[in-house]
């Protein structure tokens, strides 16, 4: 780093060119320089802004067919035949695998993630809270296919061995956990969900706890609050709206998670309550289908997939982008 | 003397009658709280543990320098090692250099609503799902090529590193001390050079930062490459216009294999995948402390 | 209405000070006006004497950095002791040691004994929540919960505590009505504490602190974010209160320390140079340094 800073100095005492060339042509170089790294940087925002565009409209576009087709019962609709000529196609069971996948991992990754939080801002011995936090988002940055693998060939198993009857003789009367089990399906993907989720969810929770103002929780603890009732009173009202945006973000994580989900969950039909068995979600349809879809209405079926699954993440990500932009006025 | 006269029901020394209560509930959040970062921690461990123990087994020169066998046990990875580094490299070539300009923007020209706008869409971006990437890739590329390929993947990998180089990059310059700016422009050097001569080279160590980042981010990535860039021969291509192998889809691909000796090697392609990742990731992470250490500390 | 013009009415109604002195007198430590003026080094008899803070030996530390250097001092029941010095020179951390704030702050540690009524403060039978339920304190900047009303900024300490819904009503109005806010905020307890001005938000913090009934409050620099006739108020008020509390009070302000309070302490460096009547402090100081730093002659 020692050769930044000196080019810092260098630039300092001498613009480069500066002997050579006159003053009135330099003056028109620099004009011309200025205006051009302008337009290319200018440029690259606006390729920016039309990759974000052309997504939205080919993926709309790929599904026209499929849209006229069916329209809106598409939604509704629980079946997906691609047997010619009577092929039909909903998106129902996939809309459903979606929801419960992506819904239960947040119910269990939302406390979690709330309580690393608050253990790395507030509650941990200060040495702990670095490496810890690193640990924890270092788990981000496993590969999805990777955490697939160790979900279908070590997670899926274990539960159907484990954890599924445990549960099944427990709360079998709950329709949640029914009588039939197996390695793949709803509950190997929920919690595959929730391990990629949690350090989403919890560095950016931190990121909201530490904004919050050092005076009010002074002024909680000089009260004679314990520091859960200081974290109570001053820490999680403060952050509420951050929180609700992080879990917001890791919603639109999950539900556009597509290689992990495909690799455990089964890949079946059907609304069933039961969390044992497979299922399947609007990303892992897409992947599975996408390639080798043997008919257009098939493909164009995959594509109003597509633009359902891309409705609901770019809207969750504006709210959650906008709730954060918002705090970060109010805290500034 | 004073003590001599306190009595035992001092206020003080018994405190609020529900404290007992209270210092109750302050422990088991305390417990929670550490059993939570216990449960995350250990996830992360787990996960690499299993990846060690079931892949370091099988890895070996030949796994990593020899093609794919189609079935059964034998070949490597060789193949998919060469074509990811191509598709990745390729698709750092194309989001680097296009996110560092698109930060330049927003940061030292854009007024600061498109500035806000663009951020904005970059973060949507950021949102998009990857397999969604991946079908804007097939009718961008794949539909009109005819075929999948390395370049397809590449695209897609692309476009997932963009906004993730342009937001943090971003992060970077916000941090370079106006002080140089200004030192720059008062001094009577345009805008331009001020640019390429001080604030690109101080913020210099931030960029690698978050292109390290963003490439261990694509090194991983499947779904685009699973639609652009998933239909290959065993044997190693290393033209981008063909398809290639790569390690994310022969993960997925062996991952769903009835053959356990493909779970092995499965195994043993993530644990090299995961090494690169991690390692990445880490290097990264020192790096970006030291980064906005130095640039903090010139403010 | 204005808050400025509201403050500036209530602080120059000469009727203001009466209606003070007809606020009911706390059960505990009430004293007629006229024995304020007894010089503070004359303890009050012995029965009602509840509040005594007494610092023995107090070494205050943030890692290797001495802050506070073996001080003694003693905040006498019913009197105001300013501590006044230049900035850095621990009197703040002085303060902090006295309801275990300073413990808060990371690597800060404090050496000594503390008592209340005898009590040592550090004791290991003593809880930190008792201390400072015992121990209020205001801050230097205002710092109302930003999430509440002014009713629950009030209510917040007896909440915590589990008192019944109507105790707590009758507290929190006795609170605001000590803190001399009732009649500026009894039509809108429900509006948030961050709406009122800045002065009536300090006095929402000490009605805060007086809520739970302390029986020592302490006060670093209140004012130093206030304008004057805010100022002003806060010190009418730090008057009337001393009847109810023992008062300790940091600031800056030499005029302050002159008007408000009845013992002075001059800290220099972490010692304590000097400590006596505020009028000795101030016309015939025994340290020289004192003598220099009260005419102005450095600080």
């Amino acid at each position: 780093m020692e050769g930044t800073a000196a080019s810092v100095g260098m630039t300092g005492v001498a613009p480069p060119g500066s002997g050579a060339l006159g003053r009135r042509q330099r003056g028109r170089l620099d004009r011309i320089g200025d205006r051009s790294l302008y337009v290319i940087t200018l440029a690259a925002a606006l390729l920016s802004a039309v990759v974000l565009g052309g997504i939205g409209y080919e993926v709309v576009h790929g599904a026209s067919a499929s849209i006229s087709h069916f329209g809106l019962g598409f939604i509704t609709t629980n079946n997906w035949d691609p047997v010619p000529p009577h092929e039909v196609y909903g998106a129902a069971s996939f809309i459903y695998g979606t929801a419960v996948s992506s819904f239960g991992a947040l119910l269990i990754a939302t406390p979690l993630s709330i309580a690393i939080a608050l253990f790395l801002t507030e509650l941990a011995p200060r040495r702990a809270r670095t490496p810890i936090g690193t640990l924890v988002e270092l788990l981000a940055a496993i590969p999805s296919v990777v955490l697939g693998l160790w979900g279908i060939l070590v997670l899926g198993p274990f539960l159907r061995d484990h954890v599924e009857p445990g549960l099944h003789s427990v709360l079998g009367w709950i329709p949640l956990f029914g009588g039939d089990q197996s390695p793949v399906g709803l509950l190997p993907a929920m919690l595959i969900l929730t391990i990629m989720t949690v350090p989403i969810v919890s560095s950016l929770t931190r990121e909201i706890f530490l904004t919050v103002p050092k005076e009010s929780k002074e002024g909680a603890l000089a009260l004679g609050a314990t520091r859960w009732e200081m974290i109570k009173t001053t820490v999680l009202p403060y952050s509420r709206p951050g929180i609700v945006a992080a879990v917001i973000l890791g919603l639109g994580r999950a539900i556009g998670e597509a290689i992990a989900v495909t690799q455990v969950i089964g890949g079946a039909l059907g609304i069933h309550a039961n969390l044992f068995v497979p299922a399947d979600t609007l990303a892992s349809r897409i992947a599975s289908n996408a390639t080798g879809a043997p008919t257009a209405l098939n493909l164009a079926s995959v594509f109003y997939l597509g633009v359902i699954l891309l409705a609901l993440s770019v809207i969750f990500n504006a709210v959650a982008r906008l709730i954060i932009r918002r705090m970060t006025l109010k805290g500034s | 003397m004073e003590a001599a006269s306190t009595p035992a029901n001092h206020p003080l020394l018994q405190g609020p009658p529900n404290l007992k209560r209270r210092r109750r509930v302050n422990r088991a959040l305390e417990v929670v709280a550490w059993v939570s970062a216990v449960v995350a921690v250990a996830a992360l461990f787990i996960v690499v543990a299993s990846v060690f123990v079931k892949g370091v087994g099988a890895l070996n020169l030949d796994f990593l320098t020899q093609g794919q066998v189609a079935f059964g046990p034998g070949g490597g990875i060789g193949n998919a090692l060469v074509g990811t580094g191509i598709i990745v490299l390729l698709a750092a070539a194309m989001a680097i250099p296009i996110g560092v300009l698109v930060a330049l923007y927003t940061s030292e020209f854009a007024k600061s609503r498109s500035a806000s706008a663009i951020r904005y869409v970059l973060d949507i971006l950021n949102g998009v799902p990857t397999i969604i990437t991946g079908l804007f890739v097939v009718v961008l590329i794949v539909k009109p090529q005819g075929h999948q390929s390395g370049f397809a993947g590449a695209v897609g990998l692309a476009i997932v590193m963009l906004p993730l180089v342009a937001r943090s990059t971003q992060e970077v310059l916000a941090l370079v001390p106006s002080s140089v700016k200004e030192a720059g422009l008062a001094l009577g050097v345009s805008r331009w050079r001020t640019i390429v001569s001080v604030i690109v080279p101080t913020a210099f160590g931030g960029i690698l930062t978050a292109s390290l980042v963003a490439v261990a981010r694509a090194a991983g990535e499947t779904a685009p490459l699973l639609l652009a860039c998933s239909i290959f021969p065993t044997t190693t291509v290393t033209d981008p216009s063909q398809a290639m192998a790569n390690i994310p889809i022969v993960i997925f691909q062996y991952s769903e294999s009835p053959d356990p000796s493909k779970h092995t090697q499965a195994w043993a392609a993530a644990l090299i995948l995961i090494l690169f990742v991690l390692l990445l990731s880490s290097i990264a992470r020192v790096f970006s402390a030291r980064v906005k250490k130095r640039l903090e500390g010139t403010r | 209405m204005n808050p400025k013009t509201d403050e500036l009415d209530v602080t120059i109604d000469p009727e203001n000070a009466e209606r003070g002195g007809t606020s009911p007198p706390d059960a505990r430590g009430f004293r007629p006006p006229a024995a304020t003026a007894a010089p503070a080094s004359t303890p009050g008899p012995a029965g009602n004497e509840v509040g005594r803070v007494e610092l023995k030996d107090l070494s205050a530390f943030y890692g290797s950095n001495h802050a506070v250097r073996g001080i003694d001092v003693t905040f006498e029941p019913n009197r105001v002791t300013a501590i006044i010095g230049p900035s850095g020179c621990g009197k703040s951390t002085m303060v902090r040691c006295v309801n275990r704030m300073h413990e808060e702050i990371p690597g800060a540690r404090s050496e000594g004994q503390i008592l209340l009524d005898g009590i040592d403060l550090k004791g290991p039978r003593v809880d930190v929540v008792a201390v400072r339920r015992a121990v209020g304190m205001v801050f230097q900047k205002p710092n109302p919960f930003p999430t509440m009303s002014v009713y629950d900024n009030v209510a917040a300490g007896l909440k915590l505590t589990g008192a019944p819904r109507k105790t707590i009503e009758a507290k929190v109005e006795d609170a605001l009505k000590g803190a001399g806010l009732w009649d500026e905020v009894s039509d809108r307890l429900d509006s948030p504490g961050m709406g009122l001005s800045g002065g009536q938000q300090q006095r929402l913090c000490i009605a805060r602190a007086l809520a739970v009934d302390p029986e020592v409050l302490l006060m670093d620099e209140p004012c130093s974010s206030l304008d004057p006739i805010a100022t002003l108020r806060i010190e009418e008020l730090i008057s009337q209160l001393k009847e109810r509390v023992t008062i300790a009070i940091v600031t800056h302000n030499m005029q302050q320390a002159a008007r408000v309070a009845d013992t002075t302490a001059f800290m220099l460096n972490g010692d304590l140079v000097e400590v006596a009547s505020t009028d000795k402090i101030f016309t015939n100081p025994d340290d020289e340094r004192t003598e220099q730093y009260v005419s102005g002659k450095f600080g």
